[in-house]
């Protein structure tokens, strides 16, 4: 467990929140981008030893809850096609469409398999030529390779049975809708880790200066994520808008070449709508039109497909950071992780399920003592 | 078994012999006719015993022990895929899990009843592999087969073998052990690491995408529970946190007894291995299945006494004191992390789904 255990050491994570209350003066509002880093936080029990001048909110960083109502309903309408084998990662399955979920289309006889990668998926098409395998394409840049990879490794392989349901979308336009919305609270950033991990983060230092927002590369274990609050606060204190890399271990400036080369290889980048936010000019990469045959939507002529979002959940204010979960009247109520109504309840990166799991709304301070 | 009968003298023209069919199961095997009766002679009670399967009845008939008690009836139908994993298989499963459920209300397990759903072109001998391992496991428990069933379903509408056992035991009077009898300042005992039995399953079927060496923990809990009730005889609760796992058992068990269970994330024991493969797969350990593994909740007083005879015990060596009940908050349970904040732990909300990335 190296490079893992000593990122959870509490002597560490002690000493660095110690660092953190010296140096704080004033209350301060920070986003984590990511949705594992939100939910490594409410594992941990983080946001509790943190010092009551600091604020974290949850940003809009976890891939399945983002992905757009359209899209769902497009794989159910796929999936629910006789010669079809449908294969997604574990939790888009349980993401309410419209009207069903990829479970109710899986129990009402549908070929629906989890995959832990898009080459099982490319796996499954070659095993099985007769007939349609589609793989539900999601993520942010760092799922973005992978898929790519598939796509390559069918065109090598001359299938003519694999095609993806592509959902990809892009942090750094997701970082100026947040920063240039006028109900913006958000002072400082913890960068996503392991998108980073792929894209570098030499795309944020304008980002940084346009909005005077510093950030933080940071990674995913308690003193990861301690040391990316302690460096984005350091810089809040010095009014400095920098960007920091606080997971050196993953992350280099220029990040993984050959990966992006991949992205720019096979997608190219297009408007897209986010679950809950809205319509996000540039924030989506689509297949480029010389890879159209692996298109799942032109395959099957799904584009028509465009329901609306119900009224009922805030998700939209929710991955934006302006609410928190349970702001929301349905949280806890109509709204769980058994019965889904938005898509934050769902992934167990989002933000209501994690506030769900590990924190509800019951005040510990009251009941940590017998 | 594969010694044929003698073939009688036959006098003038006749139909063609049947095939024999004793390698793979066929529909005629639950026909109820002749190739039931050998698959059950030839197979079952050459494998389960004779001695006490009703002889052609319809029903067993028991004693029940003499000394003051009450019965404790429990039922569980099992179905895994591979039938085959590391360190067990679904016979021991199907045994040990009603062994288990039958020795957590403090009962002594006797008799256990199967019922076996097979599916057309099962191999024979996996059913004999299955069989026997269910025998092995009811020996090393002490308890017998007293009843049995099987039927036969077509091709594609079982995942070759289910198997519903029913398990019958004998509580001693004066012994109230269950969910609801946890109390404020009860120390709360894990018999050992969790993880083993639902990593092994995945890894037998290659999902991981990775190698994991890790055996299912599979067993029968009864001596190891007799031995800890012999140094305790005060426990309050015993449960096995199969399905949903370690946390969803404790949530339940803090609802039942409306008291605030506590844990120590440092405490909890979890194998290397399987903390690192759930972490690939985004898996939380306190929500994986275990089939070999007992939470004990017992009054301060007897806590030593318990753990001591646990780590004595092939099956509880490495068992740990992993937290407390208290008062507060009624009906919830907590997990102390190791970096010293709190999160409250939930029951598993549906299947458990690998994360994304």
């Amino acid at each position: 467990m190296r490079y893992v255990q000593e990122f959870r050491n509490a002597q560490l994570v002690r000493n660095t929140l110690n660092e953190l209350r010296r140096i704080v003066t004033r209350p301060w509002v920070l986003m984590e981008i990511c949705g594992g880093q939100t939910h490594a936080i409410l594992q941990y029990g983080l946001d509790q030893l943190l010092p009551p001048e600091i604020e974290l909110i949850h940003g809009p960083g976890c891939p399945v809850c983002v992905t757009p109502l359209e899209q769902i309903d497009r794989a159910l309408e796929i999936a629910r096609q006789p010669n079809v084998i449908f294969c997604s990662f574990g939790d888009m399955l349980r993401v309410p469409g419209s009207q069903h979920d990829l479970f109710s289309i899986r129990a009402a006889g549908a070929q629906v398999r989890t995959v832990y990668s898009p080459l099982d998926a490319v796996r499954i098409a070659q095993q099985n030529p007769d007939r349609q395998v589609v793989f539900f394409a999601i993520g942010f840049e760092t799922t973005a390779p992978a898929n790519a990879a598939s796509v390559l490794q069918a065109q090598a392989l001359h299938l003519k049975n694999y095609s993806i349901l592509t959902s990809q979308v892009l942090v750094p336009p997701a970082m100026h809708a947040i920063l240039s919305s006028p109900a913006r609270r958000v002072q400082g950033f913890l960068a996503a880790g392991h998108v980073c991990a792929v894209m570098g983060y030499w795309q944020y230092p304008p980002i940084a200066e346009q909005y005077h927002v510093p950030m933080t590369v940071t990674g995913f274990e308690p003193l990861d994520l301690a040391q990316g609050i302690l460096t984005t606060v350091r810089m809040l204190e010095q009014d400095s808008c920098e960007v920091k890399n606080a997971y050196t271990r993953a992350v280099t400036y220029e990040g993984n070449r050959p990966a992006q080369a991949m992205i720019e290889q096979v997608f190219t980048v297009c408007d897209r709508n986010w679950r809950g936010i809205g319509l996000i000019p540039q924030s989506g990469l689509n297949l480029r039109p010389e890879f159209a045959e692996f298109d799942a939507e032109q395959r099957f002529q799904v584009a028509h497909i465009q329901p609306q979002e119900s009224p009922l959940c805030i998700a939209g204010q929710v991955l934006q950071g302006l609410k928190k979960p349970a702001d929301c009247p349905a949280f806890g109520k109509q709204c769980t992780p058994q019965k889904p109504l938005g898509a934050p309840m769902v992934s167990s990166e989002g933000a209501c399920a994690a506030y769900y799991r590990y924190g509800r709304t019951i005040s510990l301070n009251s009941t940590s003592q017998p | 078994m594969n010694q044929n009968p003698p073939i009688p003298p036959i006098e003038g023209p006749l139909c063609p012999l049947p095939l024999r069919h004793d390698e793979t199961i066929v529909l005629g095997h639950g026909s109820g006719g002749q190739m039931t009766h050998d698959l059950i002679q030839k197979v079952f009670l050459a494998t389960l015993g004779r001695s006490c399967l009703p002889n052609g009845n319809d029903s067993a008939s028991l004693a029940l022990p003499t000394t003051p008690g009450r019965l404790a009836i429990s039922t569980d139908s099992h179905i895994v895929t591979p039938l085959f994993f590391p360190g067990g298989d679904i016979g021991r499963l199907a045994v040990c899990g009603t062994v288990n459920d039958i020795s957590m209300s403090g009962a002594q397990p006797l008799y256990l009843t199967a019922g076996f759903i097979l599916e057309e072109g099962l191999p024979i001998q996996t059913l004999q592999r299955v069989l026997l391992s269910m025998q092995t496991a009811a020996a090393q428990a002490g308890v017998q087969f007293v009843a049995g069933d099987t039927k036969v379903v077509e091709h594609g509408k079982a995942d070759g073998l289910f198997i519903n056992t029913t398990g019958f035991g004998w509580i001693p009077e004066g012994r109230t052990i269950g969910g609801e009898h946890a109390q404020p300042g009860d120390v709360i005992l894990l018999s050992g690491p969790i993880g083993d039995h639902g990593i092994a399953v995945l890894a037998a079927r290659g999902e991981l995408g990775f190698e994991a060496e890790v055996e299912s923990d599979v067993a029968p809990l009864n001596h190891l529970i007799a031995a800890a009730l012999q140094a305790a005889p005060h426990i309050h609760v015993l449960r096995d946190p199969t399905r949903g796992g370690l946390a969803t058992t404790l949530c339940e068990i803090a609802l039942q007894s409306q008291v605030g269970i506590w844990l120590d994330e440092d405490r909890i024991p979890i194998r290397p291995t399987v903390r690192a493969a759930a972490e690939m797969l985004g898996f939380d350990p306190l929500y994986i299945a275990n089939e070999g593994k007992v939470i004990l909740i017992v009054p301060a007083d007897e806590a030593d006494a318990a753990l001591t005879t646990l780590r004595a015990h092939s099956y509880g060596q490495l068992a740990e004191r992993i937290g407390e009940v208290r008062r507060d908050p009624p009906g919830r349970t907590l997990l102390r992390t190791t970096i010293g904040g709190t999160r409250v732990l939930d029951m598993l909300a549906g299947e458990m789904l690998p994360r994304i990335c």
